[in-house]
């Protein structure tokens, strides 16, 4: 009887430990993510144009799967909050757009069981647009991702 | 979010406490929310059973009143749980896990615990008591099963003449060469549907079963997470998840409104042979029949290849996700409900930019195995305050039966299980 009680004091401490855990890493402010250096500094290469065209292309192609506030799917699809790949390396994400995703990898710890769609069917100027919306929305705060790198990252994948 | 943070460490150490010693401290905290948080119809009440358990998806009640729980996540090493109100106060006091694997199905039949990972079916003998005997010992009854993350669980049910179904999704929402991408085109046919896509039947009682020596019962099902055998009618029934993203593959044909309702989720009383269609054809529930799906030359009306096609007995709104299905056979509840069947939708996300919805429990009146009426919203309220998949503060997933008919229901979400009685049971 006791080991039982044992068992059960254990077991339901890590779930509620593990789920304290990993809640955070999901919605805490990214103060510990890779915040790009320039992201305060080089506010004008966010222009309002980029942003409103931006929203289109989400509200289009995006906003089914991961949601009006980027909140995502739990298990399913992502949130777009604030996530490493999000506020992270330009390239990486440039291509997830371009080329879709559909292995298996941790997302702040979590783990997604749907299949992204492939968008290399975006002009380089829609890309450019819908990632610098998605760095500026949903509470990101990071810098504009330009046509130029979209197309220098499309020329590799080819 | 601060709130919460400061917040969680605290509820830690009540629900230590609370599994430690003091079950009149789980009663306490559970009464204070009516109902468990949820609303149900009049002469019903709830109580939770247990509590942030983790992912709980499908739960089966034991003769002896142990509830099992199978988790989408292992947490601590738990795949498995086994819930016990020694006090019949209806709230868990002994709970104990095991089995390292994640996964959806879990069920009880002849003396044996049936649990599924992603890819596999394992079984514990019980005791007469209705304890398993050895939770290290797991006979591996069905091995490498295809899963390709999308719709990689797999659900599972019993007949009385030894089989075993074992529900295997399609690893995709349309068969097209690039999963959900507009423009990439659809095979046919479809080769996923050669080890996906259908309902599969094995024995029970042997060993390392795959597809090899499985049975494809049914075919063209999309994919199920909810299915029970009808004592009735002695026959398999389902519930498919139907296709997404009509609007978002193609716009010129179908609308944000009409893409938030269709495809209908199919309610499937299953024979043996069986084809459902699926990638070829989706039920849509306005026009009462299968249409053509777009990718292989469907406009929204066409029926073409789809004519012959077996069709569901009962079709649901698009996009709820259901998630359990469960044929009442107790004696508890008020006589309409007897032999009805209860389904558990998790709850749509796939309606957006319209409004989510399905986060509930709905009931549907049966008569002879076929449906008598149109189905009613049962247990509501899961979701809380905003109702999308992020925020809602339940998602129902299980469904099972107590001996006294009660009825359980578990989210997985935070883990939640309640307990629904009528009357003054
Ligand atoms: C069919 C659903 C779907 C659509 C449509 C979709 N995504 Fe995704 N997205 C996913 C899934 C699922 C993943 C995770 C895939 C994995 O784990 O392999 C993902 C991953 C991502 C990631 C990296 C992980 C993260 O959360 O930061 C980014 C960034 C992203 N998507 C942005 C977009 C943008 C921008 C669009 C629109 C151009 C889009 N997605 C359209 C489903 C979708």
């Amino acid at each position: 009887m006791k080991k039982v009680f044992v068992a059960a004091v254990t077991g339901i401490g890590l779930v509620v430990l593990m789920a304290a855990q990993t809640k955070p890493t999901q919605t805490k402010p990214g103060q510990t993510k890779p915040v790009p250096n320039n992201a305060g500094n080089k506010q004008t290469g966010i222009s309002k144009k980029s942003l409103a065209d931006g929203k289109k292309v989400y509200d289009t192609y995006c906003l089914a799967c991961h949601q009006a506030d980027g909140g995502g799917v739990p298990r399913l699809n992502p949130p777009l909050q604030k996530t490493e790949y999000v506020l992270g390396d330009k390239k990486r994400l440039i291509t997830i757009v371009l080329n879709g995703m559909t292995e298996e990898v941790e997302i702040d710890g979590e783990l997604y069981e749907n299949n992204m769609s492939a968008h290399n069917f975006l002009s380089d100027q829609q890309v450019a647009d819908v990632l610098t919306y998605v760095r500026n929305s949903f509470t990101n705060k990071a810098s504009a991702v330009t046509p130029a790198e979209v197309k220098a990252v499309r020329s590799k994948l080819k | 979010m601060n709130a919460i943070l400061k917040i969680l460490p605290v509820a830690l150490l009540l629900s230590v406490q609370v599994f430690a010693s003091d079950s009149t401290r789980v009663k306490k905290r559970t009464v204070k929310e009516e109902n468990g948080g949820i609303t149900l119809p009049k002469g019903f009440k709830a109580v939770v059973v247990a509590d942030n358990l983790g992912t709980v998806r499908h739960i089966v009640a034991q003769s002896n009143g142990d509830i099992y729980a199978k988790l989408d996540r292992v947490k601590n090493g738990k795949g498995i749980l086994r819930l016990r109100d020694t006090n019949k106060d209806g709230v868990a006091d002994e709970i104990i896990g095991w089995g390292d694997y994640s996964g959806t199905g879990i069920t009880i039949k002849n003396g044996y615990l049936y649990a599924s990972s992603n890819t596999d079916v394992y079984r514990y003998k019980l005791d007469e008591k209705g304890n398993v005997i050895d939770t290290g010992k797991a006979e591996n009854i069905i091995t490498a099963l295809i899963n390709r993350r999308t719709h990689n669980t797999k659900s599972i049910v019993l007949d009385n003449d030894g089989n075993i179904y074992v529900n295997i999704g399609a690893p995709s929402n349309a068969c097209q060469l690039t999963d959900r991408t507009i423009g990439s085109p659809s095979s046919d046919p479809c080769p996923l549907l050669d080890s996906t896509g259908g309902i599969w039947q094995f024995k029970a009682d042997q060993l390392k079963q795959s597809y090899h020596n499985g049975i494809k019962y049914a075919t063209g099902i999309r994919n199920v997470v909810g299915l029970d055998w009808n004592q009735t009618t002695n026959q398999l029934y389902a519930m498919q998840h139907g296709r997404d993203m009509l609007n978002t593959l193609f716009p010129d044909m179908y609308n944000e409104d009409q893409s938030a309702e269709l495809p209908a989720e199919e309610f499937l009383r299953i024979s043996k042979g069986d084809n459902y269609g699926w990638p070829y054809c989706y039920y849509d529930q306005f026009q009462s029949k299968k249409i053509l799906a777009p990718e292989y030359g469907g406009d929204g009306k066409k029926q073409g290849r789809c004519e012959g096609v077996n069709t569901p007995i009962y079709a649901f709104p698009g996009h709820w996700a259901p998630n359990a299905l469960l044929f009442y056979t107790g004696n508890q509840f008020p006589e309409k409900y007897k032999n009805g069947a209860f389904i558990a939708f998790h709850g749509s996300w796939n309606r957006a930019p319209r409004p989510q919805t399905g986060y509930f429990v709905v009931f549907l009146p049966m008569k002879n195995g076929m449906p008598d009426g149109q189905y009613e919203i049962f247990a509501d309220g899961f979701a809380g305050e905003k109702i999308d998949p992020k925020n809602a503060r339940f998602r129902p997933c299980g469904l099972a039966q107590g001996p006294d008919g009660s009825l359980y229901i578990s989210d997985d979400k935070k883990g939640r299980i309640w307990k629904v009685t009528y009357g003054n049971k």
